[in-house]
């Protein structure tokens, strides 16, 4: 019976040995293990053995059952792992072929460049306000301290609708309506379209957007100003950009003056980007003038303030280095797309 | 604004400082240099030399030898081709290794100059190159006595000798400064505005002109009177009286100053006139006094429809609000902006009538509009001049005539000043100036800023007088200004606000405003941006009928053009506008979208303000049909969290849609917007050709509608039995209508309805169709049994019957 036995484990662990595919490993096991498996016979005659060596004999039947078993398994492993292999040896691809895209739309660079701005003066505590883009003379222009007849008026022209009505031509009449309403402190940015009748040209359309700054509260300075404006400078154009202010004419703020920062592409070395100054001119700004306030219904005297503009087409050009304000209005696709 | 930083130097003459050290420091003080040009920047070793001997070239015709003395022991030899040299001629000469700015007959702008070194010409040696005015970099526009062709000889009286630096003898050892000034400081527009600026921005003492007329008796009120009848037009009017005119030339330093300012000098009376507006900022007027009928000039408003010939022989209609010098029988000259023919100075001048004024800015400005004329003259008064300056320039312009021996000039000076203003003052208030400002400067220092700019300080009342030449300090904020200046905006410290704190944040719509962007751009829609105004002709290539309420648009007064006339009440023309660039431009699958506003007038004309409604418009061809279309609009309404109240209907009757392929969006009987199919005649009107997809939705809805509350609902336990429906209908029925039915009897359980299939043809009778549906039911605390499911779609077949619906056989 040992012999037997034993032969049929040598038989077996040799044929294993010799499989080359798992259909012949099945072979194998249906023809050892199975019902008339030869093992299976061999349990099938324990009718013969002693019935005192059948537990002995039955314990080495099921130690030949489990290692040719545990072989098998071992065989179906390694002959699966060879299998895998060489599927995924045919099935190589070239990986620098391009990757497949879902059809995807682009973000204007304007809004883009506005997005990026609002982010910024939001995290420092500033609320967006809009106005209307059709204003009143009234807030366009008189509570900003340019009366009837001032030549700002022409300097700025305008598109009329009716002689009170016009089209605004700066974002600033959106101070005027936030300061009116007499809630303090006031700390807003106000984006949005505005209009001057500029013949459209590649630094000029009559239709372009601003972003207006305000804060009024009590003992706002000049200092604070220009904090903020560095601020603001060195998180949107990064952050070892420099601001330079020069003095400047407005006429709703004393003291006034136009902001340089410092070229963003060269450092302020002087490169063609800033025509070899180092520096851009990017904003107009100043102190509310205590007229602008008195108008609006804030004692001058008791309150304080500053505005700033910024063009924002000026800042997507320079931003994006896009040499031609026309292309922000023709809405080509391969304009946009590489946005 | 430009000026010669020579010029400034003759009333600071202690400004030494290089060019670019002047420039940023002007600037940073608030006179904003826009660019600058030093003369002789090309020019190097350009001496006066003298043409000793002059003999042919032995191998050249038209070449001449030259030895030429340049002030030093050896005689250099110079070959030259110019005609209009001879023996003794003093000439600019560039020796070896100098350098020119430009080459004769050589229209090439060489940024760097032009090198000279010696050379052999036609086998001679030649140690330099004699300088016409063109190789100096100038012209003889500046320098009427230079040849028209040849090298520039110095005149005999120009003083100079060999060796002399010739840049310097020519003046072009300069820098010209252009300004951008201010339209609030009217005195910088003048040689000693700047003077003064330049004084304070470099602390030197500053010496302006002190002017002294001799006279040569006379009285001028037996010459000339003066009446103003429009006081409100003319402030002042002051008037003086040169006689034994000798007309010629200016002398050289004038000529050469105006040259600076890019001024041609004409003659000695015209470049007085023209010297004393630079300097002084006045424009004045010369009158031939013998035209001047009943020795008087009367101030008046012109007459509408008057005709009057200017001194340019134009022939110009004149109204009412024009301001015209008269005198006793007729119109002489328009107030501010030009003189008339019949009184202008000829070359048999012998008397004449000088006056400077100062008349209305606004009223000047509007009369040049309208007149289209803009003068120099008119330039000027058009910034509101400062009526005290008037009389100080009329002297200074007789002084002048004087020393030019132009002229001898009558005693007295007729002064018409009906009301004189006079400086004002204001509170010395340094506290306020500080606090404004965020600084801590020095009492003492303002005041020396405000003494340098010629405010007074009256120590008793602690006041300041404010000279009337500085029209724009009126109040405490413009007097920081002037301290912050010249403290330096650079040296003022940067804080930020130390106030209440405030919460920085966005409104409600914009948030939607961007998902909607989000929306779209992930449905490959990239954003556009279009004009708020258009053509009237919109209306017709969109169909719009002729009685359309969007046809009544907000029309701009004063517009670029009739293409840009209207404020758009319809959003589509600007992005149909752009898919047609991009068609054009054979750009494949476009799609665009924008968010941009229309402007819909409560009356017309405007009284009131108009309601703006901000509107999303998309637009696509290529690639995707209506249905494309349709699930981003669906998208949109279902991250807004009111995607299943919202209803398509067919009947919206959009004339510039497919009438086929238009749905009206609705929320009940609110419209959200619209979609569909552009009309082929649009789309032929734009240009384009084949299916262009657009859609519409109003903003302002949209957010009112959007709701964000969501409850978690569990996720499902138990399996949900599906059923299959397939249905034959008559083509017109609405598969909407169709849903609403299936939901309508499906109730709690019916979970979800989902389309899959629609067919048209063969294997369904005509003028029907065959529509399918996968219906799920499902209980949420229950596994559904048949019988549960069974009757609820029985009843759906039946009420479906009812619409003539028959399930597919």
């Amino acid at each position: 019976m040992n012999e037997k036995l034993a032969a049929i484990r040598e038989q077996t662990m040799a044929k294993i040995k010799e499989a080359k595919d798992i259909d012949a490993l099945n072979d194998i096991k249906v023809s050892v293990l199975g019902k008339k498996g030869e093992l299976t016979q061999v349990l099938k005659s324990m009718k013969d053995v002693a019935p005192e060596d059948r537990p002995k004999v039955g314990q080495m039947v099921n130690e030949a059952r489990a290692i040719i078993e545990d072989a098998l398994e071992k065989s179906t492993k390694e002959i699966n792992r060879l299998l895998r292999s060489e599927k995924m040896k045919r099935e190589v691809i070239d990986v620098t072929l391009p990757g497949v895209k879902h059809m995807k739309g682009h973000r204007h660079p304007n809004e883009i460049a506005l997005e990026d701005l609002e982010r910024v003066f939001v995290g420092m505590g500033y609320e967006i306000v809009e106005g209307p883009e059709i204003e009143y003379d009234k807030y366009n222009f008189e509570l900003l301290n340019i009366p009837a007849n001032h030549p700002a008026k022409d300097e700025q022209d305008t598109f009329y609708i009716t002689k009170d009505i016009l089209l605004r031509t700066q974002t600033s009449p959106v101070q005027a309506r936030v300061m009116e309403t007499g809630r303090m402190p006031i700390r807003i940015v106000s984006p949005g379209r505005v209009f001057r009748s500029d013949e459209v040209d590649a630094t000029h359309s009559p239709s372009f957007h601003q972003v207006e700054g305000l804060v009024v509260d009590k003992g706002i300075t000049f200092a604070d100003l220009k904090g903020t404006l560095l601020q603001f400078a060195q998180e949107f154009f990064g952050k070892n950009t420099k601001i330079k202010l020069r003095p400047h004419h407005f006429p709703f703020t004393e003291p006034s003056a136009e902001v340089d920062i410092s070229c963003f592409k060269c450092g302020g070395k002087g490169c063609r980007m800033c025509k070899g100054s180092g520096w851009i001119e990017i904003l107009g700004c100043g102190m509310v003038h205590p007229k602008v306030l008195k108008d609006c219904g804030i004692d001058p005297e008791v309150y304080s303030g500053f505005a700033f503009g910024i063009g924002l087409e000026r800042v997507t050009l320079l931003k994006y280095e896009i040499d031609d304000m026309r292309l922000l209005y023709e809405n080509d696709l391969r304009f946009l797309e590489q946005f | 604004m430009n000026t010669p930083i020579s010029w400034l130097k003759a009333y600071v003459p202690e400004l030494d400082v290089e060019p670019q050290e002047f420039v940023d420091a002007i600037t940073l003080s608030g006179s904003h240099v826009e660019n600058w040009v030093q003369k002789d920047k090309n020019l190097e070793k350009i001496v006066v030399a003298r043409i000793d001997t002059l003999e042919k070239h032995p191998d050249a015709d038209k070449l001449v030898v030259c030895q030429m003395d340049i002030g030093e022991a050896e005689k250099i030899q110079i070959v030259t081709g110019a005609k209009n040299v001879k023996q003794g001629d003093l000439v600019p000469v560039v020796r070896d290794g100098g350098k020119v700015a430009a080459l004769h007959g050589d229209e090439t702008v060489y940024e760097n100059g032009v090198p000279i070194k010696k050379g052999k010409l036609r086998g001679v040696e030649s140690f330099g190159m004699m300088c016409g005015i063109e190789e100096l970099g100038s012209s003889r526009e500046f320098y009427p006595e230079a040849p028209e062709d040849g090298v520039y000889v110095f005149p005999e009286d120009s003083g100079v000798k060999p060796g002399d630096d010739a840049v310097k003898a020519l003046g072009l050892d300069d820098v010209v400064v252009e300004y951008e000034i201010t339209s609030n400081r009217v005195d910088c527009f003048s040689i000693i505005g700047m003077a003064r600026e330049a004084a304070a921005t470099f602390k030197l003492p500053f010496n302006p002109p002190v002017v002294n007329v001799k006279g040569s008796g006379g009285d001028v009120n037996d010459y000339i009177s003066v009446e103003i009848k429009d006081p409100d037009l003319c402030k002042r009017y002051c008037a003086r009286v040169v006689k034994n005119i000798k007309l010629g030339p200016s002398p050289k330093w004038m000529q050469r100053r105006l040259a600076a300012q890019g001024i041609r000098s004409i003659n000695n009376l015209v470049d007085i006139t023209n010297y004393v507006m630079e300097e002084y900022g006045q424009p004045m007027h010369a009158f031939d006094l013998s035209t001047i009928a009943g020795n008087k000039i009367i101030v008046r408003r012109a007459n509408d429809g008057d005709k009057f010939v200017t001194l340019d022989g134009q022939e110009r209609e004149l109204d009412k609000d024009i301001l015209m010098i008269c005198d006793g029988e007729k119109e002489v000259a328009i107030a501010g902006i030009m003189g008339g023919e019949n009184s202008m100075i000829t070359d048999n001048v012998d008397t004449m009538l000088f006056e400077a004024a100062c008349f209305d800015g606004t009223n000047i400005r509007l009369s040049s509009k309208r007149l289209g004329m803009n003068t120099d003259a008119s330039a000027k008064f058009t910034k509101g001049l400062d009526p005290n300056n008037a009389i100080e320039a009329i002297n200074r312009a007789c002084e002048l005539i004087e020393e030019l021996g132009c002229g001898e000039v009558v005693d007295g000076v007729v002064d018409c000043y009906p009301e004189p203003v006079g400086p004002w003052t204001l509170p010395f208030e340094p506290d306020k100036y500080n606090a404004l400002l965020g600084t801590d400067i020095a009492e003492s220092e303002m005041l020396e800023t405000f003494d340098r700019l010629g405010l007074t300080y009256n120590e008793s009342d602690r006041t300041l007088t404010i000279p009337t030449f500085r029209q724009d300090l009126h109040c405490m904020a413009d007097l920081a200004e002037e301290v912050a200046r010249f403290f330096g905006y650079d040296n003022i410290p940067t804080t930020l606000p130390h106030a209440e704190v405030t919460v920085g944040k966005k409104p409600f719509n914009q948030r939607i405003e961007d998902m909607a962007r989000d929306i779209c751009e992930q449905n490959g829609f990239s954003g556009a941006m279009s004009y708020s105004f258009e053509s009237p002709k919109v209306f017709d290539k969109l169909l719009l009928p002729e009685d359309s309420k969007l046809r009544n648009a907000i029309t701009i007064s004063n517009p670029l053009g009739e293409d840009y006339s209207i404020m758009r009440t319809v959003s589509l023309n600007g992005l149909i506008t752009s898919l047609a660039t991009n068609y054009n431009r054979r750009n494949k699958n476009v799609r665009l979208y924008e968010l941009g506003n229309i402007y819909i007038p409560k009356a017309l004309p405007l009284t009131e303000l108009p309601d703006e409604k901000m509107k999303l418009t998309l637009g696509m061809y290529g690639e995707g049909d209506f249905f494309s279309m349709k699930g981003v609009c669906e998208e949109l309404f279902e991250k807004l969290g009111f995607a299943k109240e919202v209803s398509y209907s067919p009947d919206g009757g959009y004339t510039f849609l497919h009438p086929g392929r238009q749905a009206r969006i609705n929320k009940g009987k609110l419209e959200i917007g619209f979609l569909g199919q552009l009309h082929p005649e649009v789309v032929e009107n734009y240009g384009m050709k084949g299916e262009v997809y657009v859609a519409v939705i109003d903003m302002a809805t949209v957010t009112m509608l959007a709701n964000f509350d969501r409850k978690y609902e569990g996720i499902a336990k138990f399996p949900a039995t599906s059923r299959d429906l397939a249905l034959v209908m008559d083509k017109t029925i609405l598969v909407g209508d169709v849903e609403r039915v299936l939901k309508k009897c499906g109730g709690k359980l019916l979970e979800n309805i989902k389309l899959f299939d629609v067919y048209e043809g063969e294997q369904v009778a005509e003028g029907k169709k065959s529509v399918a549906f996968s219906l799920v039911f499902r209980a949420k605390d229950r596994t559904l049994k048949d019988d549960e499911v069974g009757p609820l779609v029985d009843k759906m077949i039946e009420e479906l019957k009812k619409m003539n619906i028959e399930l597919r056989a």
